[in-house]
């Protein structure tokens, strides 16, 4: 897998007067895990919410080339992102469906698949055969992902029982249930201790590795940032400062002029 | 807890206790001097008014009494809410559950046939039955998909309307109108569901207020079509199978049900079909429930309920799942309201006022948002309890309303409040 997967050209969200996105152009590859890193209010989650149609941009072209076919994201509504361009994302803060069983959230994720099956519920009512086997499937799928996320044995209580980290991978695993090209993490590693983040970035690399699944995300901890991305952008009030390996950006001093501030005039002098 | 030994903590447990009791005295007066104080009789041609304070003293003398016992109350002695409920597995919980409910069902079967089953038990139980159906079919929109439907109603006036015009204009019989009138109130929530189901949570039970409130007033003004105010009267009663359940045959028409089983004529005859009728048209609600639940579409619901967002991430199109569980709640009100109209015979807007609604959603969310035998338990008791309390008269809306307070105290999240999951590892489909 080589090329662009999603070009991002021209980027612009404004709410009312505050100018959200400036002007954003940046490209992730496939194969590739691309972060986003930037201060906070710097705009990542709101690039986010225009990939995924959360927001409509105000300007600008989110272009995902897939299978030899083009999809503008910024026309599309949220739910045809997911289920036609196949691009998935977590959030910030972890939304699971917590009064369902851990189980029933990656199916749900199954949902469009599932429905075609059950011939838009009516075959399903009458339990025939192809829906039941697509059903068993759905329920392969998930527990080959229960056992990568090491959750087989909570399979069947509340999701909303998990603790925090295990809540995250679920998250996680539920997004790759909907057979993503593209997830987007917002902030995966955020809140999990040192040990849990370093699982992190091996679930990411072999997400990658495996699936096939390329990877935008959004992350503070340098930790995982520095780690597993193969290129970062940064942001600093909704323009792109820098772009480029971990290396270049970790020199960039635009970058360290955004983190930690200008120096000291007199003390420069 | 550490018991205060002091005599001077003891002192300022009573001072406390008293205030306390004395607010809540105030708070009795100033209830009571409306409420119980004045009384309205008749004098002469005109009204007069009646003061009964000594009434007033009896009620504040007994709020700071009740007030004072529940103070000085051995604090072990008292109810506690446990802080957990016992561990019970999916799998035990689901045997119960079913145990339940086939005795329950095996009741309501036997319900007709037991001694004390007289008229009056039997119309009990056919207005408890209309009842469970209606929560049942809200308990798809507002337990399952989580949407406050607040003009239920509605779907339940079209229904009853749509077999009583259908007699009359085009002599349809119950079972000919029946499915029409599901097909119409299906109809009519995919063409209020298409415009409302954008919004959320509060302003989505708003607009459905409004809407049911539209539907009685549209029944209301169109006189010519709809009898207006005065209603439908002459609705036809359910034949079986053609059969007629009259004392005798009508001239040229199929013989009645009692000679066709050779059995002695009893009106009672009707209202044990009737409430056999019901019984069916509740069983296939509930099936129809069980059933989808399991299916994508109602796990679909289930997710929205939980979060509308993430279901949009992951690719479910949320206005269309939406409108799915609208008008499937829909089409059962309709059958409900279809089964009413046939049941009374005659219909007026009267009976789909707002509090109408309001009391299935209170069935609903009584017994606990999602459960189904929780919401017969609540019908039960919603319904059953004025009946009951008919003794105590003028009373027994207050003792209704203690005993909705005491059920919200002892059980916020319903009577049965528990989820069982629609699917789980290892059991396969």
């Amino acid at each position: 897998m080589n090329g662009v997967l999603l070009d991002v050209a021209n980027l612009t969200m404004r709410f009312g007067g505050l100018t959200a996105i400036d002007d954003l152009s940046f490209s992730a590859q496939a194969g590739h895990i691309t972060a986003i890193i930037g201060p906070n209010g710097a705009g990542k989650t709101t690039v986010f919410n225009c990939i995924t149609g959360f927001y409509k941009p105000t300007l600008g072209r989110i272009a995902l080339a897939r299978d030899s076919a083009t999809f503008d994201l910024a026309q599309m509504s949220g739910h045809k992102i997911a289920s036609a361009a196949h691009v998935a994302r977590t959030f910030q803060n972890i939304r699971l469906f917590p009064r369902m069983t851990v189980l029933e959230n990656l199916i749900v994720a199954q949902h469009n698949k599932l429905m075609c099956a059950s011939g838009y519920t009516i075959a399903g009512l009458f339990g025939l055969p192809s829906y039941r086997k697509a059903e068993r499937n759905a329920v392969a799928k998930a527990r080959g992902w229960l056992e990568r996320i090491g959750l087989v044995d909570r399979a069947d209580d509340e999701a909303g029982t998990l603790h925090y980290g295990a809540q995250r991978k679920l998250e996680i695993a539920r997004a790759l249930c909907t057979d993503p090209v593209l997830l987007c993490l917002d902030e995966p590693a955020a809140g999990l201790n040192a040990r849990e983040s370093a699982e992190l970035n091996r679930l990411l690399l072999d997400i990658r590795a495996t699936d096939g699944v390329s990877l935008l995300l959004i992350e503070h901890d340098m930790n995982v940032v520095m780690g597993i991305s193969d290129h970062i952008v940064v942001l600093d009030y909704g323009k792109r400062i820098a772009n480029g390996t971990p290396d270049a950006v970790r020199a960039d001093p635009a970058v360290i002029r955004a983190y930690l501030g200008e120096p000291d005039a007199v003390e420069s002098a | 807890m550490s018991r205060v030994t002091t005599s001077r903590g003891a002192n300022h447990m009573a001072v406390a206790a008293l205030k306390d009791a004395g607010l809540a005295g105030f708070v009795a007066l100033m209830l009571a001097v409306p409420l119980v104080g004045f009384r309205t009789i008749e004098v002469g041609s005109g009204l007069g008014l009646q003061t009964r304070f000594d009434w007033v003293a009896y009620c504040v003398i007994a709020v700071i009494a009740g007030r004072l016992i529940l103070n000085f109350w051995p604090p072990h002695w008292r109810i506690r809410r446990r802080a957990k409920a016992p561990h019970v597995s999916n799998a035990q919980h689901r045997t119960t559950m079913k145990l339940v409910a086939l005795g329950g069902i095996g009741f309501a079967v036997a319900l007709p046939f037991l001694p004390f089953a007289d008229r009056y038990v039997i119309d009990l139980a056919i207005t408890i039955l209309i009842y469970v159906m209606l929560g049942w079919g809200l308990n798809i929109v507002v337990g399952l998909a989580g949407l406050l439907d607040l003009g239920y109603v509605a779907f339940y006036a079209v229904g009853a309307y749509s077999f009583a015009l259908g007699s009359r204009y085009w002599g349809l019989n119950f079972w000919e109108a029946l499915p029409m009138a599901g097909a119409l109130a299906a109809m009519l929530g995919v063409l209020l569901g298409f415009p409302v189901l954008r919004l959320r949570g509060d302003y989505l039970a708003i607009v459905t207020l409004g809407f049911g409130e539209m539907i009685r007033l549209l029944i209301i003004n169109l006189q010519s079509f709809t009898g207006g105010p005065n209603g439908v009267s002459g609705i036809p009663r359910p034949s079986f199978f053609g059969f007629p359940f009259a004392r005798e045959a009508e001239a040229g028409g199929p013989m009645p049900f009692h000679e066709l089983f050779g059995l002695d004529y009893s009106t009672q005859h009707r209202f044990i079909f009737l409430y056999f009728i019901i019984l069916a048209l509740a069983l296939i609600t509930n099936a129809f429930t069980q059933r989808i639940r399991r299916m994508p579409i109602g796990r679909a619901w289930e997710a929205l309920r939980e979060d509308e967002i993430a279901c949009k991430a992951l690719g479910i199109n949320p206005t269309n799942t939406k409108l799915t569980a609208f008008t499937i709640g829909a089409m059962f009100g309709g059958f409900a309201g279809a089964f009413f109209a046939t049941r009374q015979g005659f219909i007026s807007p009267e009976s789909f006022n707002f509090l109408e609604s309001a009391f299935i959603l209170a069935i609903v969310v009584l017994g606990g948002m999602g459960s189904q035998i929780g919401i017969v338990i609540a019908t039960i008791l919603l319904v059953a309890l004025p009946e009951v309390g008919r003794e105590f008269a003028e009373f027994r809306m207050l003792l209704f309303g203690a005993a909705m307070i005491a059920i919200m105290v002892w059980r916020p999240y319903g009577l049965l409040s528990r989820r069982s999951p629609t699917i789980q590892l290892g059991s396969g489909a």
